[in-house]
């Protein structure tokens, strides 16, 4: 995890290779990191190198170790042990000018419940040195019609765009997201990830912890699956997908009996089996060989489908098949 | 004044205006203080001294004689019950009837100390004593020798500490709970910029705090200010600087508002007894003057009656705008240097 050198030293207002630095540097690089709490260990030597301009996701259940990484990485906590570099900085040496850099989005965060949304934003944005027009930050993050609403009226929803518009108005060069959507409905989910998504195209780098794996399948460049406080898996959704012994799963559900997981297995071209919400997810190589050949087992166990879907596998199998342990996103 | 510091004091001063509770206290505490303050001072004449005449041969003819010239309020009643009207405080004086008399009275009591003397001089009279030397009374009633003109700026002194005190101690340590203030430790905010916020919204609220109480002790009372009002406006404002550093120090660290609150309340009691708010400081012992003269408030106090009753000029106040100066800059380093987000 060596700093990347051209990064290393570059000037504070040296942003000239933002936008086409895209992959090449480190914007964050975490080495054996480590952070114990007494006994509990939150952060287990963590390896990350985040490359500039990229969209990066900690993906990870909760109590995975993904805020405590963040809160790490944003200066708020120190590590027990291990290295840190921030867009080239160490914490400790000028904070205030690396901090000028970052804009960040704490899980839940809380804003003073009288002060209107243009006020909350213009004061965060005083704190700046290059800080951004208000109202030009207030449209992109949707929150435009309730520039004047006292935060305390604000729904769940439009209280994370309040926060993501505040990591904003800073103009930083690192996105710091921590769960910016947990909470949210499906529908505000979508909405915020296009908010998202739009600023992948400045040049900024963006990192984001998430616990909703189709999320960080469709926003993210890379990600890093953490478990336990280990990043277990680092690649983009595709490669992640693709390094499965099986990347296509068949989704079943039979109108009444039962069949046994063994007898699954031992189909043709099956490479793992599963149940969800009683539903047998079954993992398959080619879905050519392995789709007649299980509808012949149902066949001749005489038992009669309700549904089946073929599918591509998803981060979500991914985690399942590097931890042997089901996802909960709850 | 810099950017970040000017949103933070509009930010302080919209919040605290957008509270009703805030308005309440600065407003209606002061004007509830003065309408006690006129229920305590509603006219120039003395009351009569309550006095209880306990139960037993004579007792008829004593309560005559105090009656008589309309010295005392007097009650017959048994030794127990008459023991308790003078514990509860509810009388000034017990006496008891015999050879010789018998005065029962708290020497500690101010009121009671009075009874004793008018009640022994009203019973002497009434046996046919005579005063072998002539004199007649010229009661002080011009504004500026009163009680109340004594008790106005004591008052004005405790409003602009409580003020300084919970208007930034209270509300920090709530923005700290309520975890406010770890979304702002990620900006590259300064954290001075933060408390010196704080302290500045303060002098919003002196016109607020200060205003009101003068104005009604005016016109019921007709307290008035000897000195300018703009030397008044400079030393209440010293007065509430210096508490809003001393405030800041205070909410550097509490986590509870049961811990700002104790400490807060540790803070002012003291004061408020020593300080010279409604009795003078004087009643202390002499070596513990220079101790109780370097607290802010017995500062800020001093040097409101010095504007007020005395007309002082502002030069004449230096040591007094120093200790007020000390308390403010030094709690103001300390917090910055103990001060918490979380």
């Amino acid at each position: 995890m060596a700093k990347d050198p051209a990064d290393g030293n570059a000037p504070l207002t040296g942003r000239s290779d933002r936008g086409s630095a895209g992959g090449r540097g480190a914007a964050v690089s975490l080495g054996g990191l480590v952070k114990r709490y007494g006994d509990v260990v939150a952060v287990d030597s963590l390896d990350l190198e985040i490359r500039s301009g990229e969209c990066f996701g900690l993906l990870g259940p909760n109590g995975a170790g993904k805020t405590t990484t963040i809160e790490i990485l944003i200066g708020l906590q120190e590590p027990t042990a291990g290295q840190v570099v921030v867009l080239g900085r160490k914490w400790g040496e000028d904070d205030r000018s690396l901090r000028a850099r970052i804009g960040v989005s704490l899980q839940e965060t809380r804003f003073p419940e009288r002060l209107t949304v243009a006020e909350v934003v213009t004061l965060f944005g005083s704190f700046y040195p290059r800080g951004r027009d208000v109202s030009s930050v207030l449209r992109e993050a949707g929150l435009a019609e309730k520039a004047d609403v006292w935060t305390s009226r604000l729904s769940g929803g439009q209280r994370q765009r309040l926060a993501l518009a505040c990591a904003l108005v800073g103009n930083p060069e690192l996105l710091i997201l921590d769960e910016p959507t947990t909470g949210l409905d499906p529908q505000a989910r979508l909405q915020f990830g296009d908010s998202i998504l739009s600023y992948k195209d400045r040049g900024c780098t963006i990192v984001v912890s998430t616990h909703y794996m189709e999320e960080a399948q469709r926003l993210c460049d890379r990600v890093a699956i953490i478990d336990r406080g280990k990043a277990i898996a680092v690649g983009s959704p595709g490669e992640l997908v693709a390094s499965l012994d099986a990347h296509l799963v068949v989704e079943v559900e039979l109108a009444a009996g039962d069949v046994e997981d063994d007898a699954l297995r031992r189909v043709a071209g099956v490479s793992s089996v599963r149940r969800e919400n009683g539903a047998l997810l079954v993992s398959v190589r080619e879905a050519h060989v392995t789709v007649p050949a299980l509808l012949d087992l149902f066949r001749t166990r005489s038992l009669s489908l309700a549904h089946l879907t073929l599918r591509q596998a998803t981060l979500e199998d991914v985690y399942v098949a590097l931890t042997g342990r089901r996802y909960r996103d709850g | 004044m810099a950017s970040p510091l000017r949103q933070l004091v509009l930010a302080r001063i919209r919040e605290s205006l957008r509270h009703p509770e805030t308005i309440f206290w600065t407003f209606v505490f002061p004007i509830l203080l003065a309408v006690a303050l006129g229920i305590a001072f509603r006219g120039e004449r003395i009351d009569p001294v309550r006095a209880v005449v306990v139960d037993a041969p004579g007792a008829a003819e004593i309560a005559r004689g105090l009656r008589g010239n309309g010295t005392a309020t007097v009650e017959i009643l048994p030794r127990d019950e008459a023991e308790r009207r003078l514990r509860t405080g509810r009388t000034a004086i017990l006496v008891l009837p015999g050879e010789p008399l018998l005065y029962r009275y708290d020497p500690t009591r101010p009121d009671s100390r009075l009874a004793r003397e008018r009640v022994d001089r009203a019973l002497q009279n009434a046996a046919g004593r005579t005063d072998p030397l002539r004199a007649s009374d010229s009661p002080v009633t011009e504004p500026g020798a009163r009680y109340i003109d004594f008790l106005v700026p004591g008052l004005l002194g405790m409003n602009l500490m409580g003020g300084g005190l919970w208007g930034i101690g209270w509300v920090v340590v709530e923005d700290r709970i309520r975890k406010l203030l770890k979304l702002q430790l990620a900006t590259p905010m300064r954290k001075r910029d933060f408390l010196l916020a704080h302290v500045l919204a303060r002098l919003l609220f002196v016109p607020l705090e200060v205003a009101p109480l003068l104005f009604l002790s005016w016109l019921a009372f007709g307290v008035s200010s000897s000195g300018s009002l703009l030397s008044l406006a400079a030393v209440a404002t010293a007065g509430a600087l210096s508490f809003a550093g001393l405030g800041t120090l205070l909410a550097s660290r509490a986590r509870t508002t049961a811990t700002i609150s104790g400490l807060i309340n540790l803070a002012t009691f003291p004061m408020i007894v020593v300080s010279g708010v409604f009795f003078s400081v004087g009643r202390f012992p002499g070596f513990l003057q220079p101790l109780i003269r370097a607290l802010p408030l017995s500062a800020l106090v001093d040097g409101l009656r010095g504007v007020m009753t005395d007309g002082a000029h502002l030069a004449a106040l230096w040591p007094q705008f120093l200790v007020m100066g000390l308390w403010g800059t030094l709690c103001f380093v300390a917090a910055l240097w103990l001060f918490r987000w979380t």
